[in-house]
């Protein structure tokens, strides 16, 4: 078994939960990472309360990149949009479960960046 | 499998190899010299040394220290100049490549580029020889024009013939070698092309005088920009070859000390170049490691540097498609190439081959590579790239080819 490319990461990369767009859709965001030019966009439908109904990711990018939206975005249906501009690095790093080098954070990271965009909150990369 | 020819074997005179981070027992597969070269013993020592028992001021004093350093700097300066056949006095410091660019970019083209002007550009740019030009073209109301790539990575001197044709083309930058496709540009028939249209050329030479010879008059190119650490040389120093009557008519780029003839309280009169363009204290260490590296290149021969780079490519060409799944992007031929190879691998993103790759000592360099309108052309956010200098072996690509089987083994394919 590999310690960062564990059976769970790579069948997120190979089968993305929630990955496509939404139309028509409440809020949307659109980033990428400069380091590697990787591209990440989300959709999201929202109900009264403030509800994420549904979401979905797409782009391109590493199985880090992508295995982050796709567990992230299984957690992120269901929560309220305010909620999630107080997610940490620390959220998704545990949600993962594998040991991100620095030079993987932003890969990591990027999902819940645009999320961050989304909704509103401060689009810069997470702490 | 070729016969094994004889090539390079220098790899023992770069220590980093054998001692860098992850270089375990087979020490670094160090495959990403198309970012930044490994520095020879004899720079590493020179630097040293220098600071040690020689490091003075250049230009400014007159006690026994600042002369001997002013004479190894400019002897640093003629050395650059002759192994690209061009003369001292034309031949400018900068910081990189970039600064270089800059340079022209912030001078010639700010008194010469206008409203309407076009400026030529080919798809294959760094994005040192592309945004510069941006920021002139808004500044100025000017057009850029890009020649397009190839499917096997090459541009059309038709194409550029026939935007020349329109007029008002002040300028054509391109790229001699490309840092991603490795595909060699005819950079003569560009120049010659550019000049004989009234406009100017702007040569990037930076992955291409540290790995072969290279003739300016040759080329014909009015400014020609290169790196000192992709040629084994350190960071922190780059080179602006140009056309003295074009330097001379240029303003100055920074102002301050050295670049100036007589200062007054109201205005100043400049130096005579390459001093009128070299405001501030150079790089006066990295020049005199950039004369050893120069020295260590010409005593392999630019000739046999070449050979090297080829025999590798042509090697690595030929062991890559082993791997399946896997694309090469640009020329299929080793002589229309540097040593450079982009790649992809279905199924593995770059990142991820270059974290696999790292686990074995593999240092190969994953992403846009400073060349994001290339990516865009080549439909692909990122590639997997291997690049290769003197100190690099066919060994180094048997590894490679064993770390891509792995990455395949990882992501169960």
């Amino acid at each position: 078994m590999d310690a960062l490319y564990r059976d769970y990461i790579l069948d997120h990369y190979k089968n993305p939960r929630n990955f496509g767009t939404l139309e028509p859709h409440d809020l949307e965001h659109h980033d990428h990472n400069p380091l590697c030019g990787d591209e990440l966009g989300v959709h999201l439908i929202t109900d009264d309360q403030g509800t994420i109904t549904d979401l979905r990711f797409h782009g391109q990018g590493c199985a880090i990149s992508q295995a982050s939206a796709s567990i992230t975005s299984e957690e992120l249906v269901g929560m309220k949009v305010d909620e999630i501009p107080d997610l940490s690095a620390e959220w998704v790093f545990e949600l993962l479960g594998i040991p991100i080098s620095p030079t993987r954070r932003k890969c990591a990271l990027l999902s819940l960046k645009v999320m961050r965009g989304a909704t509103g909150g401060d689009a810069s990369w997470p702490e | 499998m070729s016969a094994v020819r004889p090539t390079l074997d220098v790899r023992a005179d770069f220590p980093v190899l054998r001692e860098g981070p992850g270089a375990g027992e087979r020490g670094l597969a160090y495959l990403d010299s198309a970012a930044t070269s490994q520095k020879p013993d004899a720079v590493i020592d020179a630097m040293a040394t220098f600071n040690r028992s020689s490091y003075g001021t250049v230009h400014r004093s007159v006690y026994k220290l600042a002369e001997h350093s002013t004479e190894l700097f400019e002897g640093a300066r003629t050395k650059a100049a002759e192994l690209v056949s061009w003369e001292p006095e034309t031949t400018i410091f900068t910081a990189n490549a970039t600064a270089a660019i800059n340079l022209v970019a912030y001078t010639w083209a700010r008194q010469n580029i206008g409203q309407g002007d076009q400026i030529v550009l080919t798809q294959m740019e760094h994005h040192s020889n592309i945004v510069p030009w941006q920021i002139v073209a808004a500044e100025k109301g000017a057009t850029l024009r890009w020649l397009h790539v190839s499917e096997d990575g090459r541009i059309s001197l038709e194409e550029l013939d026939q935007v020349l044709a329109e007029g008002n083309v002040r300028l054509v930058a391109v790229t001699h070698v490309s840092n991603v496709l490795g595909t060699i540009n005819p950079v003569a028939e560009v120049a010659a092309r550019a000049r004989a249209a009234g406009a100017v050329c702007l040569v990037d030479g930076s992955q291409a005088v540290p790995q072969m010879p290279v003739d300016l008059h040759e080329v014909g190119a009015d400014f020609y920009a290169w790196t000192a650490h992709k040629a084994l040389g350190p960071s922190g120093l780059g080179l602006l070859h140009g056309r003295r009557e074009l330097l001379e008519a240029m303003p100055p780029f920074l102002g301050g000390g050295h670049m100036i003839s007589q200062v007054g309280l109201e205005s100043s009169t400049w130096a005579e170049l390459p001093g009128k363009f070299e405001a501030g204290t150079s790089a006066i260490t990295e020049a005199v490691g950039l004369g050893a590296a120069i020295d260590y290149l010409n005593d392999i021969g630019m000739d046999a540097v070449r050979a090297h780079e080829a025999d590798l490519s042509a090697y690595a060409l030929e062991r890559l498609p082993e791997v399946e799944g896997l694309r090469v992007f640009g020329p299929a031929e080793a002589e229309a190439r540097g040593g450079v190879i982009s790649f992809e691998v279905e199924g593995i993103h770059p990142h991820d081959l270059a974290e696999i790759c790292d686990r074995g000592g593999v240092c190969i360099r994953a992403g846009h590579h400073c060349a994001q309108p290339l990516m865009r052309e080549l439909g692909v956010s990122a590639t997997a790239r291997a690049s290769f200098h003197v100190y690099s072996g066919r060994e180094d690509v048997d590894r490679l080819v064993e770390s891509l089987h792995d990455a395949r083994k990882v992501f169960a394919l």
